[in-house]
């Protein structure tokens, strides 16, 4: 069957067997090997990426299911050469280990401060108390979407006073 | 655009860095296995065994070789014909690529399929016709050797039973009279359960078999890839030098990812096949249920002392369940890993254990996740035992183990069972964790907790690390040394390469293996490249596993760039036209002595070393320089760990409210990377304690096989690490290092353990001390986890 939807700003279309996962569609019909594959049960959240602005768990929403929506993968949160707050906070708190938790862990975080600038540890904990992380022990990772929160994007209408502030 | 303050300047050697590799993880642009794509690779999938016992029969594989999109099938006949049904285990037994005779263990590998996409090859699968007749299974390990029980291995010739081995360690004469002389002997069972490391990334491999060059790429989530090149050429008649492994990046490892898994030849014998490449990637319930479990270990100890707490004595009998195949990964000379060193951190007058291993019908493995080769079963044991003296005694936890620790005027130490600890501060450490934790106003609020009616618990444990094997003439796999290279090589401007025989799972060598470099040449990390994980571009070495990257590879590093250093000294000799005996060396220049002015930076040698400038008698040009490190001895790194529960009386549930993790494993690196690799060890620990358990039923069944069954810890579950550090440098590692990465797995779960005991006031339970199990054991009923439905 052929599939159409927006992934990060761009229509991709693309004919799948009805049954493909969209982690196996955005990974190996788009090469866009940042989300990844890691359980088949919803339980790890490495291949968490937005479907229509959410955070879905992409091994278990068929691409078909994504068919005229609109995705969002890691690939989309660095803004022309400039990484997102998520990313440098991941960077600089050591909020990653092997990696491999990592890309879903930031499409959460994303999300999280998008809804909520300013959130408590405890609010960060169950924000990504759905996926699992072997590494780190999820201190650096709440550290590291701290960091996020303390040094937001500077929309791009600022004006210089706002700038400033932020 | 974003708001962010300048970052640091790195440190030109040891000291807090970003990590280098952070920039491509963070884009979604790391490179793990399951991320290649190779022109007309091909995909497998294997058939497993649904049965934990059985005799084949027959397997029809017709109706799946005549699906269009199948490329090949392959079974044991077919590997059988290319003597590769069977290869060598890691501990000296077999282990079958794809089952013959018989199915040993629930998921067990029967049939590999090839095909053009993953779909169409797990679709192939439905339609493999395998004929079972169903043997009785063996699944506990203390029936595995009763008369009657079924024979697992009948395709080893003349067995008739399933015992594997029976090793010893310590005086048992000299044990048995401290033991009946002694005032006071506690004794205990206990059971390690299995459990499984379960990195993030399951296990994986493309295979490329190039009929033109007859060159073999393999690329695979390989933790040793030189000894994987190695083994492929030993066991296949592959020529190595046409061997190439290839480690990209790696998703956790844990000791899950050393050895060589069926899927791996499969992915290999199928590119010969079809000439194509061949990924094959396992599920994780195929990863969880087949791969290298951990523990399941059943131990009685005993412990002696005076009435007034002076431990005197231990002794220690072990059942070791291996699974169908012995394919623990460890040095030969060492059946039980280093379980022997049980004794802990404590000054014994006897210690003595015994280890049998037997075979059972459950997956091979035994010696994962990051447990130092069985350190982790030592420590859990000595300090169980520990604090079941305390109970025995009535006395302080705390207060027994600060009498009994080894005292640093002892060091170095030899243990009762033979190894020589190298240097220890251990009185030191565990007070710095009872003042970050305020130990005794934690025992009042114990105190008033209790009265109400509150189970809050306190729990310690130190432990004792041995790590960096190993010392060649005493350590090997398969007959390959536990030596590693490492080359240095400084390019004519002053910046390096350095080449690695270990490989990261996420420990970022990237970063901290160019600040090892830049702590002898006084090189900017920055401008040192890191090269691993590829066999035809690094030297030989037997890869990371058992904290070993530090103690051996961090050692070969530092002397290789240290041998650089030596001869930039001659070349700066030469430039500056003084003798090299008036040179001195500051980091990163060679200088005149008294007139500091008069010197050549590194940079300026590396150049002069590659121009006209007249080199001394016997000094060749270039700047670079290798060494293959064989370490004098292990390293002992130690730590002392206090966990503080909250247990609700109603359910059983245990919240762990603070952990408190002081560690010493030397010098650090870096310690914003130390300190992330303790607390993932600490989360380890409170998986394994709370939750993480590979069960089986009585038939076979596997319980743990999908992360809705085998339970691992959230953020939810970890507290906010409270981290200390002291400092006590190996005397013989040449920066002072000791490793730290399975530290806090090794000495984690006991601390979650004693405190749930010590907050439940029993003596003891099994873990994981799941709600269910906590419940139980406050009823007076320790239930056992190795048979969790009856």
């Amino acid at each position: 069957m052929q599939v159409t939807m927006t992934v990060n700003g761009e229509e991709v279309t693309r004919d799948v067997e009805p049954r493909m996962l969209l982690v196996h569609f955005v990974r190996d019909e788009l090469g866009l090997t940042g989300t990844h594959w890691g359980c088949d049960t919803s339980n790890c959240g490495t291949c968490v990426l937005w479907l229509d602005g959410e955070p879905v768990k992409s091994c278990t929403v068929l691409a078909a299911m994504a068919h005229g929506h609109s995705v969002r993968t890691v690939e989309d949160l660095e803004q022309g050469t400039v990484l997102d707050p998520v990313q440098e906070g991941f960077v600089r708190e050591h909020g990653l280990q092997c990696g491999f938790c990592t890309p879903g862990m930031m499409m959460t975080a994303r999300w999280l401060l998008d809804h909520n600038p300013d959130p408590s540890e405890a609010e960060i904990r169950e924000a990504i108390s759905g996926q699992l992380c072997r590494c780190t022990g999820y201190k650096n990772i709440v550290k590291a979407v701290r960091w996020a929160a303390e040094h937001r994007p500077i929309p791009a209408q600022a004006t210089p006073d706002e700038m400033s502030a932020s | 655009m974003t708001a962010v303050e300048e970052r640091p300047a790195n440190p030109v050697g040891f000291g807090r860095m970003l990590r280098k590799e952070d920039a491509r993880f963070v884009r979604g642009q790391g490179h793990y296995v399951d991320d290649l794509q190779l022109p007309g690779m091909l995909h497998g999938a294997v058939l497993r065994s649904p049965m934990a016992h059985a005799r084949i029969v027959s397997i029809d594989t017709s109706a799946a070789e005549a699906h269009p999109k199948v490329k090949a099938v392959i079974t044991g006949k077919t590997l059988e014909s290319l003597k590769l049904a069977w290869i060598p285990s890691l501990s000296h037994d077999v282990l079958a690529v794809l089952a013959t005779d018989k199915v040993r263990f629930q998921g067990q590998e029967v049939a590999f399929v090839v095909a053009e996409d993953r779909y169409a090859a797990r679709d192939a699968l439905e339609l493999i016709d395998v004929e079972y007749e169903p043997l009785d299974p063996v699944m506990d390990a203390r029936a595995a050797l009763e008369p009657g029980a079924a024979l697992i291995r009948d395709d080893i010739e003349g067995k008739t039973d399933n015992h594997i081995f029976d090793w010893e360690s310590g005086d048992a004469a000299a044990t048995d009279e401290v033991f009946a002389n002694a005032d006071v002997v506690v004794s205990q069972d206990m059971l390690y359960p299995r459990v499984h490391p379960a990195p993030m990334e399951t296990c994986g491999a493309v295979a490329h078999m190039d009929r033109v060059t007859g060159k073999l790429v393999i690329w695979c989530t390989s933790q040793a890839p030189h000894a994987h090149r190695t083994l492929y050429a030993l066991v296949a008649g592959l020529p190595e030098h046409k061997i190439q492994v290839i480690s990209p990046d790696i998703g956790g490892g844990f000791g899950n990812k050393v050895g060589i898994y069926p899927g791996y030849v499969c992915a290999v014998v199928g590119s010969i096949l079809t000439g194509k490449p061949v990924k094959w990637m396992e599920d994780r319930s195929e990863n969880l249920m087949s791969t290298s479990f951990a523990r399941d270990y059943h131990m009685h100890g005993e412990i002696a002392a005076t009435r007034d707490g002076k431990i005197l004595g231990l002794r220690v009998n072990v059942l070791a369940d291996h699974g169908a195949f012995n394919n623990t990964a460890q040095p030969t000379k060492f059946p039980a890993g280093f379980f022997h060193v049980f004794t802990g951190s404590y000054d014994l007058q006897a210690a003595h254990c015994k280890v049998t291993g037997v075979y059972t019908n459950k997956a091979p493995g035994g010696v994962a996740y990051a447990c130092s080769f069985r350190v982790t079963e030592a420590v859990y044991l000595v300090e169980r035992m520990v604090d079941c003296l305390a109970a025995e005694l009535h006395v302080d936890a705390g207060e027994l183990r600060m009498k009994n620790l080894l005292r640093p005027e002892q060091f170095p130490y030899t243990s009762k069972t033979g190894w020589v600890y190298d240097s220890g501060e251990y009185p030191r450490a565990l007070r710095l964790a009872m003042d970050i934790a305020g130990y005794e106003e934690l025992r009042r609020e114990q105190a008033e907790k209790r009265a109400r009616g509150e189970l809050m618990g306190i729990g310690i444990s130190f432990f004792t690390e041995t790590v960096g094997a190993g010392p060649r003439k005493h350590m090997d796999i398969l007959g390959l040394g536990m030596a590693d290279g490492a080359e240095v090589r400084v390019h004519p401007t002053g910046k390096a390469v350095v080449r690695l025989s270990v490989q990261t799972q996420g420990q970022g060598h990237e970063t901290t293996f160019a600040q090892i470099v830049a702590e002898e040449l006084g090189i900017p990390p920055e401008d040192i490249e890191v090269i691993h994980g590829d066999t035809d571009n690094t030297p030989f070495g037997l890869g990371t596993y058992g904290s070993r990257s530090t103690p051996v590879s961090g050692a070969a590093v530092a002397v290789a760039a240290r041998r650089v250093r030596d001869k930039a000294k001659l070349i700066a000799s030469a430039m500056i036209e003084a003798s090299p005996d008036d040179l001195e060396w500051e980091k990163g220049r060679w200088y005149v002595k008294g007139n500091p002015t008069q010197g050549k930076t590194i940079q300026e040698i590396a150049f002069g070393a590659h121009s006209n400038v007249e080199l001394p008698e016997g000094v060749e040009g270039h700047l670079d320089a290798e060494c293959v490190y064989d370490p004098p001895n292990l390293t002992f790194p130690f730590g002392a760990y206090i966990c503080v529960v909250d247990v609700d009386p109603g359910t059983g549930q245990v919240k762990v409210r603070r952990f408190i993790a002081v560690d010493d494993c030397g010098p650090r690196i870096n310690p914003m990377i130390v300190e992330g690799q303790v607390h993932g060890g600490l989360a380890d620990g409170v998986g394994m304690a709370l939750m993480q358990v590979i069960a089986f039923d009585k038939d076979g069944n596997c319980l743990g096989g999908s992360f809705m069954d085998y339970l691992l810890p959230t953020s939810i579950e970890c507290p906010s690490w409270e981290l200390g550090e002291t400092v006590t440098p190996s005397p013989h590692h040449p920066q002072g290092l000791k490793g730290v990465g399975e530290s806090a797995t090794v000495g984690s779960p006991p601390a979650v353990v004693n405190a749930v005991l010590d907050a439940i006031q029993v003596r003891h339970a099994d873990m994981p001390l799941t709600p269910a199990q906590v419940w139980r054991a406050m009823q007076g009923s320790p239930f056992r986890t190795d048979l969790a439905i009856e």
